[in-house]
């Protein structure tokens, strides 16, 4: 029960997913496998004004219901509690406490506008931050909010978690990051079980302004469920987005000493960090195909192991090329499929890597390759067989690599395997 | 597995008494150093302020400095100096980056004039309005001094660090447990050299706003951290803090001398603060840490606020310290930073085989000491620990 580094092997005893595509693991992957688009038009907020007006988005139920949208930490606190909760039931531990830490993949927070509209007009009309700190005092209900502690300890004090809890962010990469966290500390011995989870909440008016503004968004507006293209020609931009996944990690040992049932194993962790551009990959690739490289070496197996590739895959004209060249230069002249699931999420952030490597672990319990929707015309600077439009049923398949590549630089992938 | 020996090669250290680890042992070293502190730019909140410098000699690059907001450029300017101390200029690329950040900084005028304009407008007309005014007055480049994991990315861009890059989010746990992981990592043979650290400016009114909503931040005239009454507080201390960590066999290949030997780090979340929660969840650190009997010397990371310093106290209460200091009497309140700020005294401290005099009237003792326990009690919720050693 040893990899070949002498390590325990980390096994996958529970998944859970929240998506714009539905609460819960299964919803999310039958929509995912018929190609069902999670894209629509942005309803939270009025979108006049907006160069960009769709977004994959997550309405608590009681927005549903007519209730005020509430703010990002709110909204990945809730979501990750329901992703955390579906995983632990599928994993059948922690009743009464988990026993190992918890790994919160979240994006940074802080005071929306709705917050600074209710300070000021409790200041009688002052929005500077002086009288806003003047009327805020004693307002432990925004301090406790959006403190960056805040959601990880009241996550950890729901479930029961040890240790100190750890938020994290790697920009794009931070659901592989949370993950890889927690299979780093299983691999030390410090805990038996790791709880990693990804999630982010963040569509509000000025993050989507700020996305657009950096000329990362697509415009598409028209036909929401069209707009996210990656790999294909008319590509432009991403589609921002939300959810949250969750994945009850154990020691393999551990888990067959319990009985639980293996969904899979994370085989490969690996990282690389560039030093090139603030938003933009090193021309050269180094960087992500060190990441992938590092990942695959760390599973110890070889680039011919891995059957399939869950991409980053944007569906900005920049990444989805630099993937390709990264794909290329890991793969040689025969690179395995590869596609994306934000063709159908969107880009879900801080989630994005979680959510990811969920899919990579159906994907090899099903056989079933999930598809790049929205392909209509091949880009002929993209050679990868990208799995068009509609999901392929494969066998063997027993390796995925997921990749994730952030913002600042910074690249995770993973390898995750069928049980041995 | 074999566990490596850890050791701290390089300190940078940005406070408003001054700058890198020669300038704090100057002012520390000796008794009577006087906090600086600023108590009329943020009233009736004092701050200690950044000090003046000139950040070209780290981030030569004009436009790097333009892409940041002083936060970034503090932290990134610490960076430098700690891979400067440790010669470790020709390391970078295999460098592993674990940053514990806070929330990058606003563009405050603009949030206090669209604030001011649209608070008492009706919600449906504000919206757009909004919108309008967002997509014209925010600035992109200020977005990425705004997320949090940009001030790795910039460590990476402007100093080459590309081994790995992490960040951590959290409040002070998040620099506690960047340190544990950072040194956790290099001692189960994760890669040979690493930096840590994390930065805080402190004058900055939008952290104000968030930390005094929950009322952790001091009101009133300065006071030692031992002496804020009622519920007490923080001070917001400008503070750049980075180390470089490295295992001793790759410190002893290249020649680099050893500050300190990193002995343990512990850390932990008690879900609730009063009532001795917060104590014992420190002692069972203390206990797992097995600290050997000798003097030791204690950095508290002591924030102000009273819940966490009247737990603090009754731990240290119980552990038989030569001699406590209480850093955030003369350094300030960090926040992310202030661990591994005082990880980095500790270090300076053992390098120079001395210890500090008192920096709080509380402050009891004396040095030479033979181990240094760090402390950290956040000022929310945390518990966290490091034991430093005179390396061998």
């Amino acid at each position: 029960m040893k990899d070949h580094l002498g390590r325990p092997l980390v096994a996958v005893t529970g998944i859970g997913i929240v998506s714009p595509l539905g609460w819960g693991r299964e919803a999310t992957w039958a929509a995912i496998t018929a190609g069902t688009s999670g894209i629509s038009r942005i309803r939270r907020f009025p979108t006049e004004k907006l160069r960009t007006t769709i977004a994959g988005t997550v309405e608590l139920p009681e927005e549903a219901a007519g209730a005020e949208p509430v703010s990002s930490p709110v909204r990945v606190e809730r979501m990750a509690e329901a992703a955390v909760a579906e995983a632990l039931a599928q994993a059948a531990i922690g009743e009464g406490g988990f026993p190992g830490p918890l790994m919160v993949g979240m994006p940074p927070v802080e005071y929306e506008w709705p917050q600074r509209f209710e300070l000021a007009r409790q200041a009688n009309g002052n929005g500077t931050y002086r009288a806003a700190t003047d009327v805020a005092a004693g307002r432990s209900d925004l301090y406790e909010t959006f403190m960056f502690g805040g959601v990880g300890e009241r996550l950890a004090a729901r479930f029961g978690t040890r240790g100190a809890p750890i938020a994290l962010t790697t920009a794009c990469a931070t659901g592989a990051s949370a993950i890889q966290m927690a299979v780093e500390a299983i691999q030390r011995g410090e805990a038996d079980a790791a709880i990693a989870l990804g999630a982010d909440g963040s569509v509000q008016p000025e993050a989507v302004i700020r996305f657009s503004l950096l000329s990362a968004l697509t415009a598409r507006n028209d036909e929401p469920e069209k707009a996210s293209r990656p790999f294909e020609k008319t590509r432009d931009g991403f589609v921002m987005s939300e959810g949250a996944a969750a994945l009850v990690l154990e020691s393999l040992e551990h888990a067959t000493a319990r009985g639980a049932v293996v969904l899979g194993i994370v085989s490969g962790c690996g990282e690389r960090a560039d030093s090139f551009h603030r938003t933009r990959s090193n021309p050269d690739g180094h960087a992500i195909i060190g990441a992938m490289r590092n990942a695959i070496a760390d599973a110890g197996i070889a680039p011919a192991d891995i059957g399939y590739v869950n991409a980053h895959g944007t569906g900005t004209p920049e990444n989805d090329k630099m993937e390709t060249l990264g794909m290329r230069a890991v793969f040689g002249d025969a690179p395995p499929p590869i596609s994306s699931n934000k063709s159908m999420l969107g880009h879900t952030l801080s989630a994005a890597g979680a959510i990811e490597a969920a899919l990579s672990l159906l994907t090899i319990r099903d056989q079933l390759l999930p598809p790049t929707i929205n392909h209509v015309e091949a880009d002929p600077a993209i050679t990868l067989d990208v799995v068009p439009n509609v999901a392929r049923q494969v066998t063997g398949l027993r390796h995925v690599l997921s990749n994730s590549f952030g913002f600042g630089g910074q690249n995770v992938c993973l390898v995750v395997s069928a049980a041995p | 597995m074999t566990r490596k020996e850890v050791v701290i090669t390089g300190i940078g250290l940005v406070s408003s008494l001054g700058e890198g680890p020669e300038a704090h042992w100057t002012v520390l070293s000796q008794p009577g150093a006087k906090p600086v502190v600023d108590e009329a730019a943020f009233a009736p909140y004092a701050v200690h302020p950044l000090p003046a410098m000139s950040f070209d000699a780290q981030i030569p690059k004009k436009g790097d400095q333009r892409q940041m907001e002083p936060w970034q450029r503090l932290g990134t300017y610490a960076a430098g100096l700690a891979i400067d101390q440790a010669g470790a200029r020709g390391l970078v690329s295999d460098m592993h980056l674990i940053v514990a950040a806070g929330g990058g900084e606003r563009d405050v005028a603009v949030d206090e004039a669209v604030a001011t304009a649209l608070c008492a407008t009706p919600a449906a007309e504000a919206g757009a309005i909004l919108n309008e005014r967002l997509a014209t007055d925010l600035r992109p480049t200020l977005f990425l001094a705004q997320l949090s994991n940009l001030l790795a990315g910039n460590i990476s861009i402007v100093h080459g660090v590309t081994g790995s890059s992490r960040t951590f989010m959290g409040e002070e746990a998040a620099a506690a447990d960047a340190v544990r992981i950072a040194a956790a990592r290099l001692a189960e043979g994760r890669g040979g050299i690493a930096l840590v650290g994390g930065a805080y400016a402190s004058q900055r009114w939008d952290l104000v706003l968030l930390y005094g909503a929950g009322g952790a931040v001091w009101r009133g005239p300065f006071a030692p951290v031992s002496a804020r009454d009622g519920a007490g507080g923080f001070v917001g201390g400008a503070l750049g803090a980075f180390l470089v960590l490295e295992t001793a066999a790759h410190a002893a290949a290249r020649g680099a001398v050893p500050l300190a030997r990193i002995a343990g780090v512990a850390t932990d979340a008690a879900h609730k603060r009063g009532g001795g929660a917060s104590a014992r969840a420190a002692r069972a650190l203390w206990d797992r840490l097995a600290v050997p009997d000798g003097r030791l010397g204690v950095l508290s990371g002591m924030t102000g606020v009273a819940e966490a310093r009247i737990e603090e106290e009754a731990f240290l209460a119980g552990i038989g310290a030569a001699a406590v200091r209480r850093t955030g009497s003369l350094l300030g309140h960090g926040v992310e930073a202030t661990f591994p700020a005082n990880v980095a005294l500790g270090a300076l401290a053992l390098s120079r085989g001395g210890f500090y005099p008192a920096m709080d009237p509380a402050d009891v003792g004396d040095g030479p000491v033979d181990r240094i326990l760090v402390t950290g009690f956040g000022q929310w919720r945390g518990e966290a620990l490091a034991l430093l050693e005179r390396a061998a």
